[in-house]
Order: C-alpha cells, then sequence, then structure tokens
C-alpha cells in the first residue's frame, strides 16, 4: 500500500521518461522504415502489458471461484480494465505505424485480428460487470468469462493463422535472427517495456483501491438503509 | 450422471418436439438470414459457391445464438431451472444434457441450411457430404459448448439480448475460421486438406467441453 503510494508513481514517472528519451534522442533511426519506426517501441511494451493483464484476469479469477476471495474479485475487475485499455493502445498506436508503412490503416492480418477479438472478448468482459452491478453472481459469471477468455487465446492465436498475415516479426524473424540490429533498439525496447509495467502495476494498484472503496461505501449505504428501515 | 444428462436431454428434446418453437425459428430465421446474406453480397453466378462456406457459418452462428437463449429462456420462465437445480443432478450433468440437446436441435437447423445455401449458391455438397457431416458437426459441437455455458449466464444478466452476442461472438471466432476453412477445403478436395482447420476445430471442442463441464456449477448454484 505505501508502496504503491509513495514509490511507485514516481518509478514509474521516472522511467517512462527515460523510455522516452531513449526513444526520442537515443536510439538510432530505422533504416527501411524512418521515423515512425520509434512507435514501435511503445506498440510492443502495450501489447506485453495487455497479455499481461489479461493472464492477470485469468489467474484472479480462478482464485475467486476457488477460494471466494473478494481481493482477487477486484484484481480481476482492475486488470480487465487496465488490460483493454492498453489493448485500445496498441489499436491505435499499430495503425499510426501501418497507415505510412503498409499503405492502410487496418489489415485482417492475423496479429491484427487477434487483438481485436481480445480487445472484444475483455470488453465484453467490463460490459457484464456494467449491467450486472454489484451483484455477488455477476461477479462468478464474469470469473467464468475471464478463465474461458485466456483459454481461447490459444486457440485464436492458432485460427488466425489460416488467414494471410504480413505483420513483422520483430524479436525472432523467421531465418531465427532478431530484427533489432543496433543494441540501442533492444535496450530501447526493454525500458520501455519495465516503465510499461510499472505504469500498468500502478493503474491496477489504484483501480483495486477504488473498488474496495466503492465496495466498503455500498455496505454502509446497506447499513445505513437497514437502520431507517428498523426505526422506522 | 450420463442417466442424469440423458433425462435433461431427452426433457429438452420432448418440450422442443411438442411446441416445435425453437425449430419453427430455427428454419424461417435460417432461411431469411441465408436469403439476407445472398441479397447483401449479391455474387455473380460462377462467383457464388465461392460465397458458400462463409454464408453457412455466418448464418449458422446467428441462428444458433437465438436458439440457444430461447432453451434458457423456457428453463426461466415458472423458474424451471430453480427446480431441476433442487433435483438430485450435478450441474456438470445438467450441462452435458443441455449440451446434447443444443447440439441436436443445432444439427436439425444445420441440416437445414446447407441443402438451401447449396440451391442458392450452386454448390455441389452431395460429393463431398461425409466431410461435410464432419466439419459441421465438429463446429456445431464447439459453439454448443461455450453457447450453452453463455446462455446461463446471459439469461441472468441484465440486457441478455445484447449480452449473449456480445459475450459469444469474438470468443466464437475459432468456430468461424475452422469452420469456414475446412468447408472449403472439404468442398475443393476432401478432409485430408482441411487437416489445419480441423484440428482448430478439435481443440475447440475438447477445451471448452472441459471447461463447460467444469465451470457450469459456478453459473448456475445461487
Amino acid at each position: 500500500m505505501r508502496f504503491t503510494d509513495t514509490i511507485l508513481p514516481w518509478l514509474a514517472g521516472a522511467l517512462m521518461l527515460v523510455s522516452l528519451w531513449l526513444i526520442f534522442m537515443v536510439v538510432p533511426t530505422e533504416a527501411s522504415m524512418g521515423f515512425v519506426q520509434r512507435i514501435f517501441y511503445f506498440h510492443v511494451p502495450c501489447a506485453w502489458a495487455t497479455f499481461l493483464c489479461f493472464f492477470i484476469v485469468a489467474g484472479a479469477s480462478g482464485v475467486y471461484l476457488w477460494k471466494g476471495s473478494k481481493a482477487a474479485d477486484r484484481l480481476a475487475i482492475a486488470s480487465a480494465e487496465v488490460g483493454v485499455m492498453f489493448c485500445t493502445l496498441v489499436l491505435v498506436t499499430g495503425p499510426i505505424w501501418a497507415r505510412p508503412i503498409w499503405g492502410v490503416w487496418w489489415t485482417w492480418d492475423p496479429r491484427l485480428t487477434m487483438t481485436l477479438i481480445l480487445w472484444a472478448i475483455y470488453a465484453g468482459y467490463i460490459m457484464l460487470r456494467a449491467f450486472g452491478g454489484e451483484d455477488e453472481a455477476v461477479a462468478r459469471y464474469a470469473a467464468v468469462l475471464g478463465i474461458i477468455g485466456v483459454l481461447d487465446i490459444p486457440i485464436i492465436r492458432v485460427s488466425v493463422r489460416l488467414l494471410q498475415g504480413i505483420h513483422p516479426a520483430v524479436l525472432t524473424t523467421k531465418e531465427g535472427e532478431s530484427g533489432l540490429v543496433d543494441p540501442w533498439m533492444k535496450i530501447t525496447l526493454y525500458v520501455s517495456a519495465v516503465a510499461m509495467m510499472l505504469v500498468t502495476w500502478w493503474l491496477i494498484a489504484l483501480r483495486v483501491r477504488a473498488e474496495r472503496m466503492s465496495g466498503e461505501v455500498a455496505e454502509l449505504r446497506r447499513a445505513v438503509e437497514a437502520r431507517e428501515g428498523a426505526s422506522a | 450422471m450420463i442417466r442424469d444428462a440423458i433425462t435433461i436431454v431427452s426433457k429438452d428434446l420432448r418440450i422442443e418436439w411438442r411446441t416445435k418453437e425453437s425449430l419453427a425459428s430455427f428454419v424461417v430465421l435460417g432461411v431469411l438470414l441465408v436469403v439476407v446474406f445472398t441479397v447483401a453480397l449479391d455474387p455473380p453466378p460462377d462467383a457464388a459457391p465461392m460465397l458458400a462456406p462463409s454464408v453457412v457459418w455466418a448464418t449458422f452462428v446467428f441462428t444458433g445464438l437465438l436458439g440457444v437463449q430461447r432453451g434458457f429462456v423456457l428453463e426461466r420462465e415458472n423458474d424451471c431451472l430453480a427446480a431441476v437445480l433442487a433435483s438430485p443432478i450435478d450441474p456438470a450433468a445438467l450441462y452435458v444434457g443441455k449440451l446434447v440437446a443444443n447440439v441436436v436441435l443445432l444439427a436439425v437447423m444445420q441440416a437445414l441450411v446447407v441443402p438451401l445455401v447449396a440451391v442458392f449458391l450452386h454448390v455441389d455438397v452431395a460429393r463431398a457430404l461425409p466431410g461435410l457431416a464432419v466439419v459441421l458437426l465438429l463446429g456445431n459441437v464447439g459453439f454448443a459448448a461455450l453457447a450453452t455455458l453463455f446462455a446461463a449466464i446471459a439469461v441472468r444478466a441484465r440486457a441478455r439480448e445484447v449480452m449473449l452476442p456480445v459475450l459469444l461472438l469474438p470468443l466464437l471466432v475459432p468456430v468461424l475460421i475452422g469452420g469456414v476453412k475446412a468447408t472449403q477445403a472439404v468442398l475443393h478436395g476432401g478432409l485430408g486438406a482441411a487437416q489445419d482447420a480441423l484440428s482448430v476445430l478439435c481443440a475447440f471442442d475438447v477445451v471448452f467441453v472441459v471447461a463447460g463441464v467444469l465451470l457450469f456449477e459456478h453459473v448456475v448454484r445461487d
């Protein structure tokens, strides 16, 4: 609690600034794509943060169904929302790069299709929670969805490969070597990734706390209503 | 447990046989969707067969969504579900029973939609029928595995008419892609050519039937 209040925001912020400095000042411009390639150092960490969040959703959902722990449920809802936010960032930063490089904003490439489907699954998760309210049954439905969603990810991944693809595989290319030729490219990517993970952690912690407070408010309101009902 | 599941299947199918509500809506909606897709795509006669797999699966998914939801709305009326849950039947058996009943209904619907598409889009399905039956059944089971689970969820949520498609459609993408690709391959050369797509369908079926059996109790318990 104290760590997430005092140290984490400053650490995440400082590392974010370092990663921006690396992205815009240090790392060399990629030879064939030019300046727009720099968005890669933001795009990819966002994608990793998305996956991290969705796996946390599944893990927390499993713990909630198994143990019935409210804390796990709060972690699941917080991670789902943060994950959908990062997934949205991936879907926004991707086309910004794709337009000058591919000439189109969007193609039905396997990775793009998969990201969009993931976004839809977890947007559905948030909708289910929003329409359901505080009900305990809704938390269970959402937990089932969180688990099913992660089970679906590998199958979606294989199935979209049946579509035709053009998305670059950067870290390890088909020839088995890295597409990042300059060492600064890797350093920038990993610093940026660590910064993004810290931001993810901080956002989830904040969201978990907000969820806990709204639970407390709901409980207090019930208590007040019960007392008013008793006196009337 | 198997006997309990059979009881549920025979109950659901008997209700369906006597009312014929789902079947009637399947037939009419299936015909309409095939017409809508064909008219909207408006293919020239020689390109029409190319569209057949997509039309078959799109029609299947949307008709199926409606039909599966219907089964749980029936249980909801007069609190039938509460009675079923109060009976000494394991939730897993209840899930399997509902799943099998849905698979049977969806298979009937497929048996109606596929000949329609064959006629409207000039596809020779008779030649590829055994392979096509395998593909349709695999897709059917995968669809029903998730649809049965989520119909039980959506029926108890608010805005349930929207919730079921919103939750199900993205999860069902592998069935859609696998089904379309496998159907294409089967129509152009047989099951051997459909291997990748078939393994996607098989994996989907196995994973989600098992997940459904394990998770269903969390959905229906009160």
